[in-house]
């Protein structure tokens, strides 16, 4: 180890040789090819490394000359973006809402022809014996008329039992769901909403009538907290969502609302 | 007629059976008595009160009046306002009445023409003071001159290379201002649609807000105010197209800017605070501080005057062809100005990011009052035009009237769906329209307090909305890239 930075020290004395700069000059001159030289010759892990090595400050050296040239050039006038926002909503970070939102007209045409595009075109059909369970009943229990739903329903607001005697479908109170999860595709938000009804389940118009939700099934939402608005200016309150899971299995309904 | 009129006035103090007969004195809200205490009979009416009113101030035309007792309005005759088994007859009432304006404004209700023609979403609007211009500037980076006789499009002034924040006319009515979103400003002349003089550069980032000079200092309107995004304001020469000042002071955005009519300039900044500046100079004369978030406008109780120079664009509306010297108009800019401000002691109302308004006066530190109500960010706020009341609007989907001299809350307008973004004032302050995000304009009564009429019509959400200062017709623009001109 040497003792003290004696280099220095002769060096601030002395002065470098006279032909210090010629030297290093061409040392450096050479360098290039040396190291062209030893990238040849070397043979196994040694040229592995040393051919990483190279690689990397070659690309480190390309990224340099780039920054430069970007230097050189004349930066481009700023294009005009699309969606132009007044002034007091420019730096409120207001999310790109979607366009104009789809008026009631239209929905009342598709509902007319009874065909929505709808998200889930094509649903598995669901058979009777697998939303139904066959009660007995009866002293004996030999009677077997009266049916358990076993999906989820929605039951109305105002839905007054039958007298349990006569009473052939049961729809059991731990299954009846009241509220959706509910996507706006446009917006990519979702909110947790109230169902208004049942408009249809693609499997039976039977499933329809007693409020049956299965995937695939349309559903009618209560929208008015979203504050959409028609052409007319009407606050938009309903509107159909068609769940996308199986809520019979999850316990909440997932649905995508139907623009 | 005044007189007969004011026989069957005065008939039931003479035959009303249960003599309840009140001491009043009729006062102005400055305090000044109309005349010595009368007598009134406790079921006097709104309409008899005024033309005693009328009488007692030797009115030449007569002028509606409201009239207030305490704080409650007198709606329909004093003994609904007065309880009279509690009042104490020795004393004399003090009846405190209003002056309203003498014209009417009547309310928009039906959409005149759409007029197309920018090819991106309108994000300004403003017509000139003297009501004869419209201007919008767009997203597609033009601003457009619109023929209001045929409504019809007739310029298309290029210039800008970003979209067009803000426009502003002169008061004058000679030039209108715009600024864009590259910081750049362009002075453009309406007769010719044409650009007057050079572009005015030097801000770094959008504009907010453009402020020309009052008329009644310097007729020849050739400073012009800016507020930028990047902190500064600045004041510009438009004859020379030079920056005069550069005010520097706010340590954030500055998001509006008003130069007032005592020869101050008003910014209110992102940095939450609102200053005041020389104009002259562009010394700091006042700091405003207390709110507690980003203030996103101020409204000067001198901001009608101002902007209409001279003339009032309705009562003057003959005036507007002669051909005065300019020292003659600036004298009437000067009395109107003096009428709204005698003492140069301006007030001003701010709103913020923090659900509040503050009321502050030119002249001191402290404010006068923190106005608190509305549930989300407060927009915009404009002083009616008679300096009586004000208005906010706000993101809680609600337009809220204050009084403006105490910043007394008085009503909630409720009715659209979703945030408010702007409003305007009918000349005749009876009137407010509001546009929203939920595309709707609606037209709100002061006096009834609740709304009026419901304007639907644009597709998607209503950026600007202005009332005409001579109150014709109401304009408004938005997403839909559709300029939309109301009438009655």
């Amino acid at each position: 180890m040497p003792q003290n930075e004696y280099m220095e020290r002769h060096r601030k004395l002395y002065g470098r040789r006279l032909d210090y700069d010629v030297r290093k000059r061409k040392k450096e001159a050479r360098l290039p090819k040396d190291r062209a030289r030893k990238a040849r010759k070397l043979r196994g892990i040694k040229a592995k490394l040393f051919q990483k090595e190279r690689r990397n400050e070659k690309i480190q050296m390309k990224k340099k000359i780039q920054a430069h040239e970007e230097k050189k050039v004349k930066k481009q006038e700023e294009k005009v973006e699309e969606g132009a926002l007044p002034h007091y909503l420019l730096d409120r970070g207001v999310q790109s809402s979607a366009k104009v939102l789809s008026n009631m007209l239209k929905q009342k045409r598709k509902e007319k022809a009874g065909k929505w595009d709808v998200p889930i075109p094509k649903v598995r059909a669901q058979s009777d014996a697998e939303v139904f369970k066959v009660l007995k009943t009866g002293k004996t229990k030999r009677k077997a008329w009266k049916r358990m739903i076993t999906k989820v329903t929605f039951v109305g607001e105002n839905f007054t039992r039958k007298p349990p005697k006569f009473e052939r479908f049961i729809r059991p109170m731990a299954l009846r769901l009241k509220k959706a999860h509910v996507t706006h595709p446009e917006l990519k938000a979702t909110f947790h909403l109230p169902i208004i009804g049942v408009k249809k389940n693609p499997s039976s118009p039977m499933f329809t009538s007693l409020g049956v939700i299965t995937k695939g099934t349309v559903i009618e939402v209560n929208i008015s907290e979203l504050g959409l608005v028609t052409q007319t200016g009407k606050v938009v309150w309903g509107k159909y969502a068609q769940v996308t899971n199986n809520p019979e299995n999850d316990g909440v309904i997932n649905a995508v609302l139907l623009v | 007629m005044l007189a007969k009129k004011q026989k069957i006035a005065e008939e039931p103090t003479q035959d009303a059976a249960p003599p309840h007969t009140i001491q009043a004195r009729l006062i102005s809200d400055s305090g000044e008595e109309a005349g010595p205490p009368i007598n009134l009979p406790a079921g006097v009416t709104t309409q008899q009160l005024g033309l005693i009113c009328n009488a007692l101030l030797k009115n030449e035309e007569a002028t509606p009046y409201l009239f207030f007792v305490g704080e409650d309005e007198i709606k329909k005759s004093l003994d609904d306002t007065l309880d009279l088994t509690t009042i104490d007859t020795e004393n004399v009432v003090d009846i405190v009445y209003q002056p309203q304006a003498v014209f009417k404004v009547r309310p928009v209700t039906r959409c005149t023409s759409s007029m197309p023609g920018h090819a991106e979403a309108i994000v300004s609007l403003s017509f000139s003071p003297d009501a004869a211009h419209l201007a919008s500037g767009s997203g597609d980076t033009t601003v457009r001159l619109w023929d209001l006789n045929t409504e019809t499009p007739h310029f298309t002034c290029t210039g800008h290379k970003q979209w067009v924040l803000c426009v502003s006319w002169a008061p004058d009515g000679k030039r209108l201002a715009s600024g864009c979103k590259a910081g750049n400003i362009i002075i453009w002349d309406p007769e010719t649609g044409k650009q007057v003089g050079r572009t005015l550069t030097g801000h770094k980032k959008h504009i907010n807000g453009l402020s020309w000079e009052p008329y009644h200092q310097n007729p020849d309107c050739r400073k012009l105010a800016s507020a930028s995004s990047d902190g500064d304001c600045r004041i510009w020469d438009v004859v020379l197209g030079q920056c005069l000042l550069n005010i520097a002071g706010h340590t954030n955005a500055v998001t509006a800017v008003r130069w007032g009519g005592a020869g101050l300039i008003y910014t209110s900044s992102k940095d939450r605070t609102v200053k005041m500046w020389r104009a002259a100079d562009g010394v700091l004369c006042r700091t405003f501080s207390g709110h507690a978030h980003w203030v996103n406008n101020i409204a000067l109780n001198t901001d009608y005057v101002l902007r209409t120079g001279p003339f009032h664009p309705v009562t003057d509306r003959a005036k507007k062809n002669t051909n005065l010297e300019k020292e003659e108009l600036k004298a009437n800019a000067l009395q109107r100005y003096k009428a709204v401000c005698p003492d140069d002691v301006e007030s001003f109302v701010s709103c913020s990011d923090d659900n509040t308004l503050y009321l502050w006066r030119s002249n001191q530190n402290k404010c006068v009052e923190r106005m608190t109500g509305h549930q989300n960010v407060v927009n915009d706020v404009k002083y009616s035009p008679d300096v009586k009341l004000i208005a906010s609007a706000s993101f809680d989907k609600s337009v809220r009237l204050w009084r403006a001299q105490d910043g007394k809350y008085m009503a909630t307008f409720r009715g659209h769906v979703q945030a408010v973004y702007t409003l305007a004032w009918s000349a005749d302050s009876r009137l407010i329209v509001s546009g929203s995000k939920d595309s709707t304009l609606k037209v709100w009564s002061v006096q009834t307090k609740k709304l009026a009429q419901e304007l639907p019509g644009h597709a998607d959400e209503v950026f600007g909305v202005d009332w005409a200062p001579d109150g014709s017709r109401v304009a408004s623009a938005g997403k839909d890239k559709v300029i939309k001109l109301w009438a009655y």
